[in-house]
């Protein structure tokens, strides 16, 4: 239920993004998605990979600092108001979200979008309880 | 105006004569007051009947800050408790401050030796001196009050801060003296403007200025914006406090008021005395201190002596304002700030590696500090707000250790150069 998410510490500097990517596709990894959030000197750029163990190491080994984390993903109608059911739903249960960032799939007319609530198992109940349709990290790293 | 022409005009026989008749009793005096210096003198071995001349002084061991603070608070009094009648300490930025005693007779020094120097930057008993300087543990505030106090000049004790009421009393008490650090002054200036008024309609006479390094450009901004010559003061609290070198008119190094500091200068390297005119480390002897008599110490201050006299027609001789230092002391904001305080604060805190640079800028007249701190897998976190409270948390131990605010950024690992043996921990781009 939950997907393995990589969290890299960046400096807000020229050309530290790219460095990342290059590692990863050196690695011969390709990004199911991703995510930046940035503060005027550093930023955290946010990773969904297949094999996301071996894409920690291969950072690390080039003296990235990665943290695993875990979030939820979740299929979701791709047309207006899809993600408001979504966020209605952890709404209704109080549940407080750290951060989301969403992709659309084209294949299927779908977006997912990936949550990080306070606290990811009482997220993933009350979408459950909700309706709501989480996928698996094999779905995504398959899209 | 020459406030002590007895002295601060003597010939070369007359200043070496006197000079040796109080060095001598000055050992004398240490070796029977102190036993720190009675310890150190007889493991040379060397009695104060050894001192015959002035070049015998080098015989004698030198005092380190070291020293002090192993003494710590009052093994360095030469007269019981009860005859000191004030103390100041320096900061303590390194580990215990050292402390300084007074006499009556070492505060009536202080005076006339800060008498002096006000004198030469003009000032008389009508003048009115507004003192930003600190009023407590730092000597800066205090010396300056009791110089201009024993001049017979107005006194206004108002300390640092407060700028909005600093304004205000400058203006409503026609104050004609500033005594402020570079940066306060031209911080100060800028506020003065920013309240629409023009320092050019108050009517300053002079400026006395120190504790902190300075460029000549600042001199001329500060001159220019308080219409007014400014004149350094140097000195330090182990010795007196402000007071042992002022400039004369000239405004051309400091002189030095050598029949109460006899100074040297020293290779820091090889410890050998240095001739008049070459560069190295300042080191000074207390000829006349009653509390705390110091013999050789180190100040860590780099600069040179000249002797000559002086167009002002002192023959005082004259120290060229310092620029550099020994050690790895910086000044920030006219604060001493060392580098291990940085890292003392960042060891505090969990999964902070000690890898660190410093980088001091100057980009508004004032200098601005900057601490570079690599993350590590402990301290990182997938959240920016704790991240952000991270940062901020170094911020502040920073702050309680050294008093200043910083700003700290947060860098990539092994991003910060590693160096054989001393690593460079400061990048200093103020241009001194």
């Amino acid at each position: 239920m939950k997907v393995k998410q990589l969290s890299i510490f960046l400096e807000n500097r020229k050309g530290r993004m790219k460095n990342a990517l290059d590692v990863l596709e050196t690695g011969g990894i390709n990004i199911r998605a991703l995510s930046i959030a940035d503060t005027s000197d550093f930023g955290i750029l946010r990773l969904i990979v297949p094999e996301p163990d071996r894409a920690k190491k291969l950072l690390e080994e080039n003296n990235f600092i990665v943290k695993l984390g875990e979030v939820i993903a979740v299929r979701m109608p791709d047309h207006p108001g899809g993600l408001g059911e979504i966020l209605g739903i952890l709404d209704g249960q109080n549940i407080n979200l750290d951060y989301l960032y969403a992709f659309v799939e084209q294949k299927n007319e779908m977006a997912i979008v990936l949550l990080h609530p306070e606290n990811i198992d009482s997220g993933i109940k009350a979408l459950l309880d909700g309706g709501a349709e989480i996928i698996t990290s094999n779905e995504i790293y398959g899209l | 105006m020459i406030w002590n022409k007895q002295v601060e005009c003597m010939s070369d026989d007359e200043r070496k004569k006197l000079q040796l008749e109080k060095l001598q009793a000055i050992v004398k005096y240490a070796y029977e007051n102190v036993p720190y210096y009675r310890k150190r003198l007889d493991e040379i071995p060397i009695k104060p009947e050894d001192i015959k001349t002035l070049k015998d002084i080098e015989k004698l061991p030198f005092t380190t800050k070291d020293d002090l603070r192993d003494a710590y608070p009052f093994e360095m009094f030469a007269v019981p408790k009860k005859e000191i009648v004030e103390v100041h300490t320096s900061s303590g930025t390194t580990g215990k401050p050292t402390v300084s005693g007074y006499t009556r007779g070492d505060l009536e020094i202080w005076s006339e030796v800060m008498a002096r120097g006000l004198t030469m930057a003009g000032v008389d008993d009508e003048d009115i001196i507004q003192n930003t300087h600190g009023y407590g543990l730092f000597t800066g505030g205090f010396g300056v009050h009791y110089g201009a106090q024993k001049i017979g000049a107005t006194v206004i004790p108002i300390s640092t801060g407060q700028t909005k009421r600093q304004i205000e009393i400058m203006q409503d008490f026609g104050t004609t003296v500033m005594i402020f650090t570079p940066s306060y002054g031209l911080y100060l200036a800028e506020e003065i403007k920013a309240e629409g008024l023009n320092t050019e309609d108050m009517d300053f006479k002079a400026i006395g200025f120190g504790a902190e390094m300075w460029t000549e450009e600042m001199r001329k901004e500060i001159e220019k914006r308080f219409n007014a010559p400014a004149y350094n003061i140097y000195g330090l609290t182990e010795i007196m406090g402000p007071g042992v070198g002022l400039e004369c008119s000239a405004q051309d190094g400091l002189h030095i008021f050598e029949d109460h500091f006899y100074p040297e200068i020293i290779d820091p390297e090889t410890f050998e005395t240095l001739e008049d005119g070459e560069k190295g480390e300042l080191v000074l002897t207390t000829l006349t201190r009653e509390g705390t008599p110091l013999l050789r110490f180190r100040t860590k201050d780099v600069t040179k002596l000249t002797r000559d006299t002086c167009e002002c027609g002192r023959t005082l001789v004259k120290m060229e304002r310092v620029k550099g230092r020994t050690d790895d002391m910086m000044k920030i904001r006219g604060v001493s700030v060392f580098p291990s305080q940085i890292e003392k604060a960042l060891l505090r805190i969990d999964g902070v590696e000690p890898h660190y640079q410093i980088i001091v800028t100057r980009p508004h007249l004032m200098d601005e500090m900057e601490v570079r701190v690599e993350a590590s897998e402990d301290l990182f976190s997938d959240e920016i707000k704790e991240l952000v409270g991270i940062r901020q948390k170094i911020e502040q131990y920073i702050h309680n250790e050294i008093g200043l605010r910083v700003k700290v950024t947060l860098v990539e690992p092994k991003t910060i150069p590693r160096s054989e043996g001393k690593a460079v921990r400061v990048i200093d781009k103020r241009t001194l």
